[in-house]
C-alpha cells in the first residue's frame, strides 16, 4: 500500500522536474529510452488496474450470494450454506486498534523526533536516527511473535489495572480484561508506526527555519519554549500528515495482529477483553480453509480496507503537501 | 532602561575557526553605535555575542568579558536566556512567527516572561506597536497574521515585539538590508526615536545609514581570507568619516578597498 503511494508520489515529482517534452531529439536511442520509460510506467497502472479488477470481478459473486447486510452485519459466515458475512465487526476491529496505535505512537514518536532534532548531541542524534529507522526494517512477524509470547502475557497485569482505574470509560470496560485484546494488538502496532511518524516529524523539525528559531531565541525563550514557538507551530500539519501515515500503515498490517488476537465473533466494545478481528488478520487466518465463495467474501472484505486505506494515505498526503504552501 | 556595554579582550569561535580576534570597546547607553566593515569581517559574529545568540549555533564558543553596567553577561552562574531577555535582537530578514497573529507576536516576549492578563497586555501591545511607528497601521487588524504585513512593516512588528519586552539593549543586526527604501526610511526614523530610551547597537552595510543614525561608529575587517576579524577604530561617526585614525578605515570610508 504505501510503496504504491510512495510510486506515484515519486512519479509525480518526477514529473515536475522533467523538461519538457519537446527536448527530444528524435534519434533512436532516445525514442527507445524514451518509450522503456513510458511502459514502465504505464505498466505500474496497469497492474494497480488489473489488482482492482481481479479484486471486484471476484468479489461480486460472493457479494451477490450474500445473505446479510455486507455493510452492516457483524456475522462472518461465508463459508456456510446460505452465506452470510458482514464486515462491521473487521471495520471497527481494524480502526479502533489503528487509531489506538496511533494515539499510542504519535506523542512518542514526536518526542523521539524533537530529541533527535534538538537535544541530543549531534553524533547520538545520528545513531539514534537509524536504530528507530531500523525498528521499520524488523518483520512484521517478528513483532507478531515478541506480541504474543513476550507483550502478551505482560499485558494481562496492565489491562486489569487500567480496567479497574478507568472501568468507567466504555472502551476499557468489561469483565474479564484479557491479554489477546485490540488492545494489546495496538500496543504491538503503535511500536511498528513508531519510525515513520518519527522519521517524518524528524524531518519536518530539522527544516524549521532558522530564522523562526533564533526569532523566539532572542527573546529568552529557553529550550523548549523555543519549541513550543517556533517548532511545534511549523510542524503541526507535518506530524498529523506523518501519524496518518502512520496510522494507513496500521490499518493493512496482517500478520502481527493476527498472531496476537484471538478471534470472538461480534463486535465488542471492551478492547481490553480477548477478541475482535481486523480485515487483514481475518483474511490471512480463514483464506486457507475458505471455500470459492469464502474466497470471494474476504476478496470484498480486502477490497472495503484498499479504499479505507488508499482514502487515508490521501488524505495524510494532503495534508503534508499543504503544509508546503506554509513556508 | 539603557545600560552601557564594555567589552574587554573577546574572542569568538566557530568550532576551530577564530571568528574575531581580542575586541575591546565600550558602547555608551542611549546611543546609536553602528558596526561597519567588509563582509565576513565579524561585526555580525561580534553583536551576537553581546546577548549570547553566538552560542547557539553548534561548536560556536567565546572567551573575554562583556559588562552590561555591573552585570558580566559571560559570568559562571549567568543564564543565558536571562541575557536574552535584557538584550533585545532584530534580525537582518524580518522574522515574525508565522503562525501568530500581530497581537501575540507583540505578546510573545511578554508571555514567555510570565505577563498574563489581557489588560496589562492589550497596554503593552499597543504602546510597543506605537513605540515602532506601526500602529496606525494595523490597529485594526490585530488579529491577523503577521506574516501578511509587508516586509518594511513585517520588521517594525519585530522591532516592536523586540521592545515590548523593555529591553536594556537593542541589537540590529542589518535591519534594513532586505527592505526597500521607504521602509528604509520608516526603521531609521525609528531608530533616532528609540534612542532616546535603548542603547541602540546596529550593524550596517550600507556606510550612509552607518553615517546617518549612528552617533558612533566602529570600524572592523579582516587581514585576509580565514583571519579573524578586528575591530580597527570606534570613534565618534562624525570624526570616522571626516579624519579617521587609522588608514585601513579611510581607504573603507573612500572606496578604496571592500
Amino acid at each position: 500500500m504505501t510503496t504504491e503511494t510512495g510510486l506515484a508520489s515519486q512519479a509525480e515529482t518526477a514529473r515536475h522536474r522533467a523538461p519538457t517534452r519537446a527536448m527530444s531529439t528524435g534519434r533512436a536511442g532516445d525514442r527507445i529510452f524514451a518509450g522503456a520509460a513510458r511502459g514502465s510506467g504505464i505498466t505500474v497502472l496497469a497492474i494497480i488496474a488489473a489488482i482492482g479488477v481481479f479484486l471486484v470481478w471476484k468479489a461480486i459473486p460472493a457479494l451477490q450470494a450474500n445473505e446479510a447486510g455486507f455493510l452492516t452485519s457483524q456475522e462472518w459466515n461465508p463459508n456456510a450454506n446460505p452465506p452470510k458475512f458482514g464486515i462491521a465487526q473487521l471495520a471497527f476491529g481494524t480502526v479502533m486498534s489503528s487509531l489506538l496505535a496511533m494515539l499510542m505512537a504519535t506523542p512518542v514518536a514526536v518526542g523521539i523526533a524533537l530529541f533527535i532534532a534538538f537535544y541530543s548531541p549531534r553524533r547520538v542524534a545520528s545513531g539514534l536516527g537509524y536504530v528507530v529507522d531500523l525498528l521499520a526494517a524488523v518483520p512484521s512477524i517478528v513483532y507478531g511473535l515478541w506480541g504474543l509470547a513476550v507483550l502478551a502475557p505482560h499485558m494481562e497485569g496492565i489491562s486489569a489495572g487500567l480496567n479497574s482505574a478507568l472501568g468507567w470509560i466504555p472502551l476499557f470496560g468489561g469483565d474479564s480484561p484479557g491479554k489477546n485484546s485490540i488492545f494489546t494488538a495496538s500496543v504491538v502496532l503503535a511500536i511498528m508506526i513508531l519510525p515513520i511518524i518519527s522519521s517524518i516529524s524528524r524531518e519536518v523539525f530539522l527544516q524549521v527555519p532558522r530564522a523562526h528559531v533564533e526569532a523566539s531565541l532572542a527573546l529568552g525563550a529557553t529550550r523548549w519554549e523555543m519549541i513550543r514557538m517556533s517548532v511545534l507551530p511549523y510542524g503541526r500539519s507535518g506530524v498529523i500528515g506523518a501519524s496518518m501515515l502512520g496510522l494507513g500503515r496500521a490499518m493493512g498490517e496482517t500478520i502481527a495482529v493476527a498472531m496476537v488476537l484471538t478471534y470472538v465473533p461480534g463486535i465488542n466494545l471492551h478492547l481490553l477483553e480477548d477478541g475482535g478481528a481486523t480485515f487483514a488478520a481475518n483474511i490471512a487466518n480463514s483464506f486457507a480453509e475458505a471455500t470459492e465463495n469464502g474466497r470471494g467474501a474476504l476478496i470484498a472484505s480486502g477490497l472495503v480496507l484498499f479504499v479505507i486505506t488508499l482514502l487515508v494515505n490521501m488524505a495524510a498526503r494532503a495534508v503534508v503537501a499543504r503544509r508546503k504552501e506554509f513556508t | 532602561m539603557a545600560k552601557r556595554i564594555e567589552v574587554s579582550g573577546l574572542h569568538a569561535y566557530y568550532g576551530g575557526v577564530h571568528a574575531i580576534e581580542d575586541i575591546s570597546m565600550t558602547i555608551e547607553p542611549r546611543s546609536v553605535t553602528a558596526f561597519i566593515g567588509p563582509s565576513g569581517c565579524g561585526k555580525s559574529t561580534f553583536l551576537r555575542t553581546l546577548n549570547r545568540m553566538h552560542e547557539v549555533i553548534p561548536g560556536a564558543r567565546v572567551e573575554g568579558k562583556v559588562m552590561l553596567d555591573d552585570d558580566d553577561l559571560y559570568g559562571p552562574s549567568v543564564d543565558p536566556v536571562a541575557v536574552r531577555r535584557t538584550v533585545g535582537m532584530v534580525f537582518q530578514r524580518p522574522n515574525p512567527f508565522p503562525t501568530m497573529s500581530i497581537y501575540d507576536n507583540v505578546a510573545a516576549g511578554l508571555k514567555l516572561n510570565g505577563v498574563r492578563g489581557k489588560g496589562k497586555l492589550d497596554d503593552v501591545v499597543e504602546e510597543s506597536l506605537r513605540g515602532a511607528n506601526l500602529w496606525n497601521e494595523v490597529k485594526d487588524r490585530l488579529g491577523r497574521p503577521g506574516a501578511g504585513l509587508s516586509g518594511g512593516q513585517q520588521q517594525r512588528l519585530c522591532i516592536a515585539r523586540a521592545i515590548a519586552v523593555q529591553p536594556q539593549v537593542l541589537l540590529m543586526d542589518e535591519p534594513c538590508s532586505a527592505l526597500d527604501p521607504i521602509s528604509t526610511l520608516a526603521i531609521e526614523d525609528l531608530i533616532a526615536k528609540l534612542k532616546d530610551q535603548y542603547t541602540i547597537v546596529i550593524v550596517t552595510h550600507n556606510m550612509q545609514q552607518a553615517a546617518r543614525v549612528s552617533d558612533r561608529t566602529a570600524f572592523f575587517t579582516i587581514a585576509g581570507t580565514g583571519k579573524p576579524g578586528k575591530l580597527i577604530e570606534i570613534d565618534d561617526t562624525s570624526k570616522i568619516f571626516t579624519k579617521p585614525e587609522q588608514q585601513a578605515t579611510e581607504d573603507y570610508i573612500t572606496g578604496r578597498f571592500g
